[in-house]
């Protein structure tokens, strides 16, 4: 029986019900790190999984947490990629005294082979704590908790021998992240993948090396469904599209109405909702009553299509987005803090995704850059400035004509500031010759 | 335990350094029917819940099983999930970006069941399921969540306690796919939001409550006064001189208490200025939100519940409140309707109602510019 030095009745609480155990788990790990079969020489102390147990029910009792911020740890040259964390309790918990986590560039798509997860697996068991999240919220995988030193060694056999790198943290670009897309997903309208690794690659300086006013996403989702969040948590969202027709399969479609097909991918199978009505499930619930159904023949009416997926995801062997793809791609979005929450606005409604991405690392992403690094103020995200100093000034950066795909709805305020060049014979003029017509 | 190198010498860090490889490419890792598919996949259809049937144009037909994890894994978790995707799915498996894990099983829909059968006999020593099947279609996910008390320095609530006390209440709605729509459920423990909760269906999210402590004896020595002035978004933090006890004047700060928005960004600069609290912390409910476009535009999740106090290990007052959510949209939603979209067309107010929710003047934005237009600016109402 492996010993555990603290008691923690509180979380042991956490050991029961239906749902994976996390405190279970972690004192696993603490039982495979004690009994050591493989006779590994742990770089970070043994027994951190007990005294991180411990610190929990310590912060269970107090209500409180027991982390401090960790200042200034890294690696050499790089700016991000590492947290640094301290315990405010070391002499109780001298094993997670120093806690570090790292961030690593997860693969995209979050694929993995077992025999590249092994050796991950070998080199955190041997120089960490042995705890990782799969994955953190940005997308990276993280390894939680080691000592200061064993950064630069974790960092040293991570590049020399697996051929990975760490992930973004600060100021920087973060690590870019994409959904499952076109390797499994009959939805995604461009490759998510490719060009999630193609950008993460072309941009390491910007992502190790923090230079910008504060943190700056992109996330890269196939569809309108959004399944990485992107519009609601990147500064640019990508959001796969189409401009041509939804191809419809009729015989499928008459499937659907007839009961032979499960709507929505048997989405709904736990529940008795009635025999699939096509009227009121597909047709009276497309936002833009598009659609119509004559009991034969699906019709869709295109460029009333605002491409929103229902009547996709509701049917989807007898519908297929369209083959003239792309992204729209939508700017600025942002957690509540500082001036509340932002959702990503549409700045470029249609643009195609062809490697090497030439028009939207030029046209898009450099200008941005250049622009925020420039005028944005310090932590001040892309969604911050845009509202500051106006979407016009995205558009004049970028170059993309002004269109009215990109509002909700135009001004109801006609406070325009005009520019001295849009009005002829621009604003100096001459008050004596306007005083010829005009008395004092 | 004896140090051992890597290779690496701090006393030279150039030497054979490597930067700037980014990640390892993505194709290296995709099971072969993916490599040959990809693209080319024709439609899924979930044949159960958590079990997901993907069919190509070519013909071929992939078994994906859906299985919870904890966000927060420990390597000989992560091996046991490397020896069953060795098993039965020739050394290949991917993590969802709700940390679940997707066992991919090609061409035989029996291996695919026989994993199944193999996955769900698995236990903790304690009953939880290792590895619970579900998470697909009109369900509750996993529930995405940030550090909390085991790994972060600002957090108002735990994470992964929370979280689990919330998938054990609502683990039948992870089970089955009985919702009008699906639910997604997502926490962060602090107003940061690490994870993007501010556009979930429901969302639980820690707040404190009570300005930083000054530790004026230490802070001058401890941290740089001028970061902590400038890492307060409000602007509520301003240098000041401090008189001890014993007459010595110190630097240190003041903050105006009324600006300040309980953030703890001050903390993370200076730990001279800690603010978390036993009574002053708690958790905040918020709903309605979503992110697909399907239907209607992605929306925030607004506020419902302003406080709840925490009651670690398990919460009962948030979880029970919740369920109530939950069950109450599952009983009066229509087909394919968000728990947002409902609210909407009911109405808020109703909403309140229907999940006997109490209204507190909490609930009525007063921040900044976009609070006014959450008002109502129409004669038109509901009586509740
Ligand atoms: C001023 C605001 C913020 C501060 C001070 C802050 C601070 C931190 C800290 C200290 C951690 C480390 C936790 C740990 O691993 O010990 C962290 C993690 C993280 N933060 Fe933030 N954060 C802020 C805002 C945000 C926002 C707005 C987002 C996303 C939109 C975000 C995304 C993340 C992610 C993805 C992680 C990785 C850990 C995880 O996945 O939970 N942060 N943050
Ligand atoms: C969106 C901005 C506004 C627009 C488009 C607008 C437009 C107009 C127009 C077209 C008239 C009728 C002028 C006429 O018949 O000769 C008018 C009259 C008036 N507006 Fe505005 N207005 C705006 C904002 C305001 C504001 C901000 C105020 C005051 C705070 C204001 C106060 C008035 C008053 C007092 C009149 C009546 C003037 C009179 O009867 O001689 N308006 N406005
Ligand atoms: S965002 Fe669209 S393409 Fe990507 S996984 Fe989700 S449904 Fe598929
Ligand atoms: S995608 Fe949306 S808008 Fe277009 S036809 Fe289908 S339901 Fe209607
Ligand atoms: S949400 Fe706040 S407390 Fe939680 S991990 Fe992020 S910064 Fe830390
Ligand atoms: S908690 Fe945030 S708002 Fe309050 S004083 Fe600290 S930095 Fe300012």
């Amino acid at each position: 029986m492996v010993e555990f030095k603290h008691k923690t009745p509180m979380i042991d609480e956490l050991e029961t019900g239906p749902w994976t155990s996390f405190v279970t788990d972690i004192k696993r790990e603490h039982e495979s790190r004690m009994e050591n079969p493989k006779g590994i020489d742990f770089q970070t102390p043994q027994k951190c999984c007990d005294d991180l147990l411990g610190v929990l029910e310590l912060s269970y009792k107090h209500g409180r947490t027991h982390w401090k911020h960790g200042g200034i740890v890294g690696v050499f040259g790089y700016g991000g990629g590492v947290i640094g964390r301290y315990c405010d309790q070391p002499e109780m918990f001298p094993a997670v005294a120093h806690f570090h986590t790292l961030r690593i560039n997860q693969p995209m798509g979050h694929f993995y082979d077992t025999k590249f997860l092994e050796s991950l697996m070998e080199l955190w068991e041997r120089r960490g704590s042995g705890l990782t999240n799969m994955h953190g919220s940005t997308g990276d995988i993280i390894f939680i908790g080691c000592t200061t030193v064993q950064l630069e060694e974790i960092f040293y056999e991570m590049t020399h021998n697996l051929n990975q790198d760490l992930g973004g943290s600060g100021s920087n670009l973060r690590t870019p992240s994409d959904c499952m897309g076109e390797s499994m997903c009959e939805f995604a309208c461009y490759d998510t993948q490719e060009i999630c690794y193609q950008l993460t690659m072309e941009y390491q300086d910007e992502l190790h090396r923090p230079a910008f006013p504060y943190k700056f996403k992109f996330k890269f989702d196939g569809c309108p469904n959004c399944c990485v969040a992107s519009i609601a948590r990147s500064d640019i969202s990508f959001i796969g599209t189409w401009r041509d027709d939804i191809r419809i399969d009729q015989e499928a479609v008459k499937a659907y109405v007839g009961g032979e097909i499960k709507p929505n991918a048997g989405a709904h199978a736990s529940r008795d909702w009635g025999a699939f009505d096509i009227q009121k499930e597909v047709i009276g619930l497309c936002p833009t009553q598009c659609m119509s159904w004559d009991g034969n023949k699906l019709e869709i009416n295109t460029p009333e299509c605002t491409r929103c997926m229902h009547c996709i995801n509701v049917m989807p062997r007898a519908l297929r987005h369209g083959l003239d793809t792309g992204a729209s791609l939508l700017f600025g979005a942002k957690a509540p803090i500082l001036d509340g929450a932002q959702m990503a606005t549409l700045g470029v409604p249609f643009i195609k995704i062809e490697s090497p991405y030439d028009e939207i690392k030029e046209k898009v992403i450099e200008p941005i850059w250049d622009w925020w690094m420039e005028e944005g103020k310090n932590r001040e995200r892309l969604g911050e400035l845009i509202k500051r100093q106006g979407m016009q000034k995205l558009l004049e950066v970028t170059g993309f004509k002004a269109i009215p795909q990109m509002i909700q709805e135009p001004r109801s305020n006609p406070y325009v500031f005009w520019r001295e060049d849009e009005v002829p014979g621009g604003f100096k003029r001459d008050i004596n010759e306007f005083r010829k017509y005009h008395q004092r | 335990m004896a140090f051992i190198s890597s290779g690496y010498d701090p006393a030279k860090p150039m030497k054979d350094r490597i930067t700037d490889i980014g990640p390892r490419y993505y194709e290296e890792f995709y099971p072969p029917i993916i490599k040959k598919n990809k693209g080319k996949w024709l439609y899924h259809e979930i044949l159960e819940p958590g079990i997901i049937e993907r069919v190509a144009e070519s013909g071929d037909k992939l078994y994906v099983i859906r299985v919870g994890g904890c966000r927060l894994m420990s390597i000989s978790h992560i091996r046991e999930i490397m020896e069953i995707a060795d098993k039965y799915c020739d050394g290949y498996v991917r993590w969802t970006t709700r940390n679940n894990v997707e066992f991919m099983v090609p061409d035989s829909k029996d291996k695919a069941m026989a994993l199944k059968d193999d996955l769900l006999s698995r236990k903790q020593p304690g009953g939880c399921y290792k590895f619970p099947i579900g998470g697909t279609g009109a369900s509750i996910s996993n529930i995405v969540h940030t550090q909390g008390w085991i790994h972060c320095h600002t957090p108002a609530t735990d994470a992964s306690g929370t979280v689990k006390a919330t998938l054990d209440v609502l683990f039948d709605q992870w089970e089955n796919m009985k919702l009008p729509a699906k639910l997604r459920v997502s926490m962060a423990c602090c107003l940061n939001m690490c994870g993007a909760v501010h556009c979930s269906d429901i969302a639980i999210l820690g707040y404190h409550r009570k300005p930083p402590m000054i530790d004026a004896e230490y802070i001058d020595k401890m941290c740089e006064i001028p970061l902590a002035v400038a890492a307060c978004p409000t602007g509520a933090i301003k240098p000041a001189k401090y008189e001890l006890p014993d007459g010595t004047k110190v630097n240190s700060v003041s903050v105006n208490e009324p600006r300040c928005m309980f953030c703890g960004n001050c903390y993370t600069m200076c730990p001279s200025m800690p603010l978390a609290d036993t009574e002053g912390d708690g958790i905040v409910l918020m709903a309605g939100g979503k992110i697909s476009n399907r239907i209607d535009a992605p929306k925030f999740s607004k506020v419902v519940v302003a406080f709840i106090p925490n009651e670690q290990p398990r919460w009962p007052t948030m979880t029970t409140t919740i369920k109530r959510m939950v069950d109450t949209y599952s009983a009066d939603a229509n087909k394919y309707e968000r728990l947002g979209q409902w609210a909407e067309r009911i109405g808020w107010e109703k909403f309140f109602e229907k999940c006997e929710l109490e209204f507190t003047h909490h609930l009525i934005d007063d921040f900044r510019d976009p609070a006014y237009y959450t008002w109502r600016q129409t004669s038109n109402f509901k009586f509740t």
